[in-house]
């Protein structure tokens, strides 16, 4: 399943809302999906504020494979810089903070081509075990 | 549900409810809500996310930046979070090791004996 949207803060609910209906697909449990929700949520919201710091009109791209385990990649195409502000800096800190304690495996790598980077999440669709 | 905002006052603080979802589309409602406040004179805020759905990073990138600018006018800022999905998303990031947060609005409005988390 590929998602291409227009960089505007706007669509990163979409995304949201179709990463969670794929999961759901691949067979994670509902208990899950907030987590999952989140984790799109943020690399989505990543890629956009990547591009409208840039005025980049290129689309973002996700991939997701409805399989198990369940692997979304977010790409975008901005080059790497400084956040421009407190703010921004703390967005940056918490996206990838969340990011690591959300996704189970999640890699950020420059993109093979034309430039900027992607975000690979995966999620096994067996159900936690409960602690003892 | 997109970001709702209304105020109300309780115990001479200025309390913000926000409903709905903070998102990296929402979020600049909320910053330009909390800057509107502060810069009409309020120096005891409470942000009340008891009917927040859903917090991203842009949300709490918003909130820090309220509370630093709150302090530097030499007023409060406090949060109210019940909820356990919203409480890990502070936990995660470690940011509730730095934004003030109460199980209730009368905990965060000292009208209650329980204290910060």
């Amino acid at each position: 399943m590929r998602l291409e949207f227009t960089p505007e803060p706007v669509y990163v609910r979409t995304a949201r809302l179709v990463g969670v209906a794929v999961a759901r697909r691949a067979g994670l449990p509902e208990e899950r999906l907030d987590e999952v929700r989140l984790a799109i949520g943020e690399a989505c919201g990543r890629a956009v504020t990547r591009h409208l710091r840039h005025n980049l009109r290129a689309p973002v791209l996700v991939e997701m494979r409805d399989e198990n385990p369940y692997i979304v990649l977010v790409t975008d195409r901005a080059p790497d810089d400084a956040a421009a502000d407190m703010e921004a800096e703390i967005t940056v800190e918490a996206s990838l903070a969340l990011l690591s304690g959300l996704a189970e495996e999640l890699q950020v790598m420059q993109a093979a081509d034309g430039g900027g980077s992607v975000v690979r999440m995966s999620w096994t669709a067996r159900p936690r075990r409960a602690n003892r | 549900m997109e970001l709702s905002l209304a105020t109300r006052t309780v115990a001479a603080h200025t309390v913000l409810e926000v409903a709905g979802e903070v998102d990296v589309y929402t979020a600049p409602k909320l910053r330009d809500r909390l800057t509107e406040l502060l810069e009409a004179g309020t120096r005891a805020l409470v942000i009340d996310l008891g009917r927040v759905e859903f917090l991203d990073s842009t949300g709490l990138g918003v909130l820090v930046g309220g509370l630093r600018k709150a302090r530097n006018l030499g007023g409060s800022f406090g949060l109210v979070v019940g909820q356990e999905s919203l409480l890990k998303v502070f936990r995660i990031t470690a940011l509730d090791q730095v934004l003030p947060l109460y199980p209730t609005i009368e905990a965060a409005t000292g009208q209650s004996s329980d204290g910060g988390r």
